[in-house]
């Protein structure tokens, strides 16, 4: 049976910054850049969630997108959109850097248990339309 | 020849809405999810359009480079990663809605520009949300 992926795209606008508690300001500076600022900056955050399965026979859907909308918007947007990634968010542990490699990783965890009929594929996070992350559940 | 010229910027800064003067219940209403106390934030992008008479010897309206050095040493540094209720003198006592931004910029740049030159700044807080100064 042929196999389709079908991605949905979303956004979400968000402040957060980057910086370890343990190290000094130097450090995280050395480390972190203009990132480590300490009242935050902010992104324009696109997400992309593709999920993969037969397209029912019935619909021809994989899954229906309007559906996978509303559950990223319940389950991920709904918690990041307009917030401060590093005091806001409850999936989020305050020792969780929000960078793009974190939060492709934790969206997955959001979204996974609740993609039954087919399969969850990726997860992929533009920071910035240069800088994204992509995370296959492996 | 009139022509006009454009240079492309963008700076990610964190931001929030809020008005000192109202009520948390009245900013939570106007600002809704812009007002959160924990600030949100966006990719700026900025188009910067400069109209004027080509210079007959070098053909050039304005260098591009120059325009370029100007928007990063004056707009960018100024504004990129930054938390622009927080870090910045503009937007310490005025609220950085699009609107609000983009006249700053345009302030700014139009004392660093000759009188000879026409400005006009688009800014661009979402790809979808977008503001231009003069209009």
């Amino acid at each position: 049976m042929a196999i389709v992926y079908l991605t949905r795209r979303e956004r979400f606008n968000a402040a957060h910054k980057l910086k370890v508690k343990g190290w000094s300001a130097k450090k995280n500076r050395a480390v972190f850049g203009k990132c480590a600022n300490k009242n935050f900056h902010g992104h324009n955050y696109e997400l992309f969630v593709t999920v993969k399965g037969p397209p029912d026979p019935d619909t021809g859907f994989v899954m229906d997108a309007k559906k996978l909308s509303k559950l990223i918007k319940k389950e991920v947007l709904n918690h990041l959109d307009h917030s401060n990634l590093n005091k806001d968010v409850k999936f989020i542990s305050k020792n969780t850097q929000p960078t793009t490699e974190n939060l492709v990783i934790l969206i997955w965890k959001q979204l996974a248990p609740h993609i039954k009929k087919c399969a969850l594929h990726s997860i992929k996070l533009y920071e910035t339309e240069n800088i994204f992350a992509e995370y296959f559940g492996e | 020849m009139r022509i006009a010229a454009y240079r492309k910027a963008h700076f990610n800064a964190a931001h929030r809405l809020h008005n000192p003067n109202w009520s948390d219940e009245k900013n939570k209403a106007v600002f809704d999810v812009c007002n959160n106390p924990n600030y949100h934030g966006h990719n700026y992008e900025l188009e910067v359009k400069v109209v004027g008479e080509v210079d007959p010897e070098t053909g050039y309206l304005i260098d591009l480079k120059i325009l370029k050095d100007i928007i990063k040493e004056n707009i960018e540094k100024r504004f990129d990663h930054k938390n622009l209720n927080l870090d910045t003198e503009e937007f310490k006592n005025l609220n950085p809605t699009a609107e609000n931004v983009c006249y700053v910029i345009w302030q700014i740049l139009r004392e660093k520009l000759a009188d000879k030159y026409e400005l006009t700044v688009r800014l661009y807080e979402t790809p979808r949300n977008y503001v231009e100064y003069p209009a």
